[in-house]
């Protein structure tokens, strides 16, 4: 029998549908999240089968319902909060920073905040400087915050399923340009644990890091290379917190060139990061220094052809990668 | 091109009743005629993003701009055309805007919701909801400061009650008795939510909890909203402290262009009533025609020449170049 296929929404929904059967303190609070199932339509149906108690729509407060979802979260729900555009998430921030990455250890560990926060990010849908942010560097940075990227439909129903039953505040980043992507997704219920890299495509000469909205771009780039005669490997973290060091080194020590790419800024952002990592932990195998590449150091355009050109496409790709194994 | 003779050339003085409600007819408008480009150039799959249409709150951006001086500030929202037309912006610039062409406010790169003209008086308009009442209470500071006599009028959804942002500038506009006049225009909805499922108590008493003078108004009537924003503003000028203006208003089309199927969160038929009954056009058409100010068929005229100047807008932007590439690195700092 052919594999099941769902959209990366679908698989967000399914995931969100069976651990609210599972766990009756699983509940979903956000904007229009009930019979308009947010503007993506992720959330449709949900309602119809769960009920306003527990889909709850609210008002246009980020800063408050994140607030009630840490309290809640800490007295007996596993709420799932919605944040719309992920350039929203600057609202949340003090209740995400001070109040719900720090419950636990302030407390010695007497309060536990396990609540998820599902956002967006990703440029490249003409919305402008405040739509089109990926800010998960900012989550990334924060210790006692847990931060998921997923990056195919199979992915993102496993890893928020774990999101769900992590006993942290885990933020859950969704680009919103994948919602459409469709790929295979079981039907069973599984999960994928936070931390653990995935190798998207084995390959020997060049290793391509690529977190959320860059690993198709990255898969993609691949394929051009591999018509050049250079055969590239994809790693996706899957989180960038906690991070699986492991994988990454690994992988760079075998191919011994690193391009590491994610949407966000470059600048004090998850490309260092991850960078650094590799760098620590592959130095004496690498054959050249890690490259990074991410989002344009400016607020993202509305104009289409200023907006293209602020992202790492197939071509940017593979244009720096041929350059790093076959230097001119 | 402008829509309408300026304020700053006419003078807040002169010219009569007649002609300041004529011109508060073409201003309407101009509006109305403006968003039906969009609708249609969006529908041809001509303007990138997401369109908020700002028809059927007319009377609104207009009874509050006519009684604003050139130089006094506006902040918008996302749904923000109405007022930078109505603040005096040209239709031409602003089609180049939301098509991301150079010739556009912001060179192409703020697009529908963050248009900004400094010349009138126009602080940006803004996508995040709530996210200019701190901008327009910090242009009153700067005003009261520096000793100019200039208000700032906040224009924000009743969506933007939610913020808790809102509350805190409230609190130091009365406080420091700023000249800010907070314009909520309640169009009943937030996003696909009614708004009484997300507002507790009354929205003016939002205000008056902080001792701000505070008003509601037919936001259909745009000589309802200018005589009371005239009042509020002038009191604002003259050290009176910040005031905040409710008008009760309704969006004809969907939140977006592409919110089509509307029917689970508001009937055809409550639309169908404030379209007929309500139609701040249709409210100010019947008024001068019963005053004997102007006759069918001199609106008409106003309509197709505003129409025209609508017409050659849409071209002048398809037809404008986009910024170049290297554009893109500008203007990330001053
Ligand atoms: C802080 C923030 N939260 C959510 C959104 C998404 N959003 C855009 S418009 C809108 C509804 C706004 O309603 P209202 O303020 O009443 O303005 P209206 O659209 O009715 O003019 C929402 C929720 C946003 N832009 N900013
Ligand atoms: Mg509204």
């Amino acid at each position: 029998m052919p594999e099941r296929e769902l959209t990366f929404a679908q698989a967000v929904r399914e995931a969100l549908a069976e651990e609210m059967r599972r766990d009756s303190r699983v509940c979903i609070i956000g904007e229009d999240v009930a019979e308009a199932g947010t503007p993506f339509k992720v959330l449709s149906g949900l309602v119809e089968e769960f009920g306003a108690k527990r889909v709850v729509d609210t008002p246009i407060s980020e800063a408050g319902f994140t607030g009630v979802a840490v309290g809640a979260a800490m007295t007996g729900l596993r709420p799932v909060v919605d944040i719309m555009f992920g350039d929203f998430i600057t609202l949340t921030m003090d209740q995400m920073v001070n109040q719900a990455a720090k419950a636990h250890y302030m407390s010695g560990g007497h309060w536990k905040v396990p609540m998820v926060m599902r956002t967006t990010l990703g440029a490249t849908r003409r919305s402008a400087a405040q739509h089109s942010q990926s800010l998960h560097a900012w989550f990334s940075h924060v210790p006692g915050l847990k931060v998921v990227l997923p990056s195919t439909p199979y992915d993102a129903k496993g890893l928020l399923k774990a999101a769900i039953r992590d006993e942290n505040p885990v933020v859950f980043f969704e680009d919103k340009m994948m919602y459409k992507l469709k790929g295979p997704v079981p039907e069973d219920d599984y999960t994928i644990p936070l931390g653990v890299a995935d190798v998207k495509r084995a390959g020997d000469d060049i290793t391509l890091v690529a977190t959320s909205s860059m690993v198709q771009v990255a898969l993609g780039a691949a394929i051009l290379l591999e018509k050049e005669g250079i055969s590239a490997e994809v790693v996706d973290p899957r989180t960038t917190w906690p991070l699986d060091e492991k994988t990454l080194i690994e992988s760079a020590k075998k191919t011994s060139r690193v391009i590491v790419l994610d949407e966000g800024y470059g600048r004090y952002g998850v490309t260092a990061e991850l960078a650094a990592v590799i760098a620590e932990g592959a130095f004496y195998d690498l054959d050249a220094p890690v490259k990074r590449m991410g989002a344009m150091h400016v607020p993202i355009p509305f104009s289409p052809p200023l907006e293209d050109a602020t992202v790492p496409t197939e071509q940017t790709v593979f244009d720096a990668a041929r350059s790093m194994c076959k230097p001119a | 091109m402008t829509i309408a003779t300026s304020k700053a050339e006419a003078g807040r003085d002169i010219g009569t009743e007649k002609d300041k409600w004529l011109r508060a007819y073409r201003q309407m408008v101009s509006i109305r005629l403006f968003e039906e480009q969009v609708n249609e150039v969006y529908t041809r799959a001509l303007m990138p993003g997401l369109a908020h249409l700002y028809s059927g709150e007319e009377a609104v951006a207009v009874g509050i701009c006519e009684a604003l001086r050139v130089d006094d500030y506006i902040t918008s929202t996302h749904r923000g055309h109405g007022h930078c037309l109505a603040k005096g912006a040209s239709p031409d610039r602003m089609f180049a805007e939301l098509l991301g062409k150079e010739a556009g406010y912001c060179r192409g790169k703020g697009g529908s919701m963050h248009i900004a003209d400094p010349a009138t008086g126009n602080l940006g308009a803004n996508a995040i909801v709530g996210g200019s009442v701190g901008i327009a209470t910090g242009a009153a500071f700067a005003a009261k400061t520096l000793g100019t006599d200039r208000v700032a009028a906040c224009f924000f959804g009743e969506g933007a009650l939610g913020q808790g942002s809102l509350y805190e500038v409230m609190n130091l506009a009365q406080l420091w008795k700023l000249p800010v006049i907070y314009v909520c225009e309640n169009n009943q909805y937030n996003e696909y939510t009614h708004f009484q499922e997300t507002t507790a108590g009354t929205i003016l008493g939002r205000a008056t909890a902080f001792g701000i003078e505070a008003a509601r108004v037919d936001g259909q009537d745009v000589r309802s909203v200018n005589e009371v924003a005239t009042r509020l503003i002038s009191r604002a000028r003259t050290g009176g402290g910040p005031a905040f203006l409710q008008c009760d208003t309704y969006r004809y089309s969907g939140h977006h262009v592409g919110d089509i199927n509307r029917e689970y969160y508001r009937s055809k038929q409550e639309e169908h009533l404030w379209k007929t009954d309500r139609d701040p056009i249709l409210v100010l058409t019947k008024w001068l025609i019963d005053q004997s100010y102007a006759d069918a068929s001199a609106l008409d005229r106003i309509t197709s020449e505003v129409r025209t100047i609508m017409e050659s807008a849409v071209k002048f932007a398809i037809a404008a170049p986009y910024p170049n590439v290297e554009e893109v690195e500008k203007h990330v700092y001053a």
